[in-house]
């Protein structure tokens, strides 16, 4: 029972990372029908900025802020630099480009910071916490991840429903031709669509780094499971990423926990998950039922 | 049309094979190696560009395939000592099962989310060799033995008959490939692609079809990941990461999605741009951590510019290059003609048509 709740709770600390890394890919699949596949690079990257600034300043905070802000940043010059350019051509010509600009931007990783493994330091404890003398496999720090991520989520959230910005970004991903009949600059929307994916990958990569240490492709794995936890609860619907996070945090988290062998069976796990959802459902858990277009 | 086809290509076949010879004994052994990879991806990318430039459907996942290639072939030659032709099969045959598996689970997902299925399929199977240690060996992997045949003498070079042997595969890969793509079958795959309610109207079997496209492009990957295990001498997880199923894809799209040469084109590019970037590094002495990463950003930088000044990949700057100096070609103008009398000339530029040019080249 106790092993139980234990796998739980870091099941729902590691969940709310994927969903993070889903939330982020979910923002820019509405607004532009394009996988990013550098969103883990560049989170990568940007803890990388947010450690270099802690060793600097000493301060987790000061780092915190800065990682978040470089995530912004680096969303908004990848799509205005690389991203933008492919608009109107072959959709996986897309794709590739953020397959190119991840490789970049791990190369680029390596030249500035080096290629050795760092570890990331932490703003509270990682040592469990206790009630009367059980641990409960779950670390203030994991109570901090959880909680950073849901209010970044829920402030979203409110973002779009209760702004008129978050009304143009509605807009746009909804129909980009009508929303720029109506006067909106849908170029300008989907440039901060990927500022705010930017800023949600930031943050996953500094709450994950102090669990997986940080190196140039520390994100990759966290990446392939945030696609993986979008993927289950349907690309269009940001509630679908963060319960396809939650579960695919949970499952992962208990398979690896109870299966004989299962630390390296839960890559197997996750994709017979990802096979049973989409054998029911093909377009996610959260999918509005699509019509297809004769 | 296939009456002169055939003979075309398997002329084309015959020079390549001539002009790999007479470059594999000129060059030292390294480059006989690149040689080999190149084969090996030119014969995976082929399969995949097939998959997604002709049948539309995406996998990120390839790589997963030519593991299993290359683990059978590992596993007939280690312990049953078969002969290296009869594994070749074998490999084939098992990545077909693999790949109908695949695609019946594929017929049904769309895009992104069959994207994500192959992609996490590319994850997950290589750590079986992890879980299952005592079969697949983990990160140590399986060694693999293969020599060169008594007739060519003791003293001739591994790497060259390694060479001959990939070349020869992924030629007959290609020309069966292009073969295909001409049938009724390639027909099938190009109307489900362009619209699948009509493609069903029409009576072609939308599922059967697309799941054929997988099986063709799963046994593809299977004989090259075959081929890679008797190159590197080596059957390891760690050589079929999802790097691998990416650069594979990417080989395709920069190539030119759906077209034969255009996997040339990739896989030349995805072989011999690393090494090349990383001699320019070693050369002007730069310091270990900044010359190993400059290839890998170089890469990269390559990568979104091709993508992006050739957005058709390189086979179709090529064609339009060509159609630069020399006008559009006379004969397709006049074949299409004759097959299509109907059709207007400003019709000719619709993107449908250009797809079909696409798969014709």
């Amino acid at each position: 029972m106790v092993e139980f709740l234990q796998f739980t709770l870091s099941g729902i600390a590691f969940g709310m990372i994927y969903a993070a890394v889903a939330l982020s890919l979910v923002l820019i699949w509405r607004g532009t029908r394009l996988l990013n596949f550098a969103q883990g690079g560049m989170a990568m990257f940007t803890t990388y900025v947010g450690i270099e600034v802690i060793y600097r300043t000493g301060s987790y905070w000061t780092g915190f802020v800065t990682a978040l802000a470089a995530g912004l940043v680096l969303g908004v010059v990848c799509q205005l630099t690389v991203i933008r350019p492919t608009v109107n051509k072959p959709p996986l010509n897309a794709v590739i480009v953020t397959i190119g600009l991840l490789i970049l931007i791990e190369g680029l990783a390596g030249i500035f910071f080096g290629g050795q493994y760092r570890s990331f330091p932490t703003a509270f404890s990682q040592v469990g916490l206790r009630i009367g003398g059980t641990p409960l496999g779950v670390s203030r720090y994991d109570v901090f991840v959880a909680a950073a991520v849901l209010v970044v989520t829920l402030a979203l959230a409110a973002a779009f429903r209760y702004t008129s910005a978050g009304l143009r970004m509605r807009a746009a991903a909804f129909n980009a031709t009508i929303a720029r009949l109506s006067g909106i600059r849908v170029a300008r929307v989907l440039t901060v669509g990927w500022a705010l994916a930017g800023l949600l990958g930031a943050l996953a990569g500094v709450l994950v780094s102090p669990s997986t240490f940080l190196y140039p492709n520390s994100m990759d794995t966290i990446f392939v499971y945030g696609f993986t936890a979008a993927v289950i609860g349907g690309l269009d619907s940001p509630l679908g990423a963060v319960v396809g996070g939650l579960l695919l945090g949970l499952a992962l988290s208990y398979s690896g926990g109870y299966l004989h062998n299962g630390s390296n069976l839960v890559p197997v796990v996750a994709l017979v998950i990802l096979v049973v959802v989409l054998m029911v459902r093909p377009d996610g858990l959260f999918s509005t039922t699509q019509v297809r277009r004769v | 049309m296939t009456m002169q086809t055939l003979p075309r290509r398997l002329g084309l076949a015959v020079v390549t094979a001539v002009i790999v010879w007479f470059l594999s004994v000129r060059l030292d052994t390294f480059r006989d190696f690149q040689i080999a990879q190149v084969a090996v991806y030119v014969t995976a990318v082929a399969g995949l560009t097939v998959l997604t430039g002709l049948s539309g459907q995406i996998s990120l996942g390839n790589g997963a395939f030519m593991a299993i290639g290359a683990y059978t072939t590992a596993l007939l030659l280690l312990h049953l000592n078969w002969p290296f032709i009869a594994a070749l099969v074998a490999s084939a045959a098992a990545t077909a099962v693999a790949g109908g598996i695949v695609g019946v689970a594929a017929a049904r997902l769309r895009g992104p989310y069959l994207a994500g299925v192959t992609l996490l399929l590319g994850v997950a199977l290589p750590s079986l060799a992890f879980a299952y240690q005592g079969v697949f060996g983990a990160d140590q992997g399986l060694n693999v033995t293969f020599t060169t045949p008594a007739f060519l003498g003791a003293t001739f070079p591994l790497t060259r008959w390694q060479a001959w042997v990939s070349t020869v595969v992924a030629l007959v890969t290609l020309i069966l490939l292009a073969n295909l793509c001409y049938s009724r079958i390639g027909r099938n795959w190009r109307a489900v692609r362009d619209d699948e309610v009509a493609a069903a109207l029409d009576g072609v079997n939308v599922a059967v079809t697309r799941i054929l496209a997988f099986v063709v492009s799963a046994v593809c990957a299977g004989l090259a990941g075959s081929l890679l295990a008797i190159v590197t001498s080596l059957v390891a997880p760690g050589a079929y990461t999802l790097t691998l199923s990416i650069a594979l894809l990417t080989a395709a799209v920069i190539g030119g999605l759906g077209s034969l040469p255009g996997a040339l084109w990739g896989s030349l590019l995805i072989v011999l741009l690393p090494t090349y970037v990383t001699d320019v590094a070693t050369s002007h002495g730069l310091s270990s951590s900044v010359g190993s990463n400059i290839p890998i950003a170089a890469y990269g930088a390559v990568l979104i510019l091709v993508v992006l000044v050739f957005p058709q990949g390189i086979q179709g700057g090529l064609r339009q290059l060509l159609t630069l100096f020399t006008g559009p070609d006379p004969k397709t103008r006049i074949s299409r003609d004759a097959s299509a009398p109907h059709v207007t000339p400003q019709a000719d530029e619709a993107p449908a048509s250009q797809h079909e040019k696409e798969g014709s080249s």
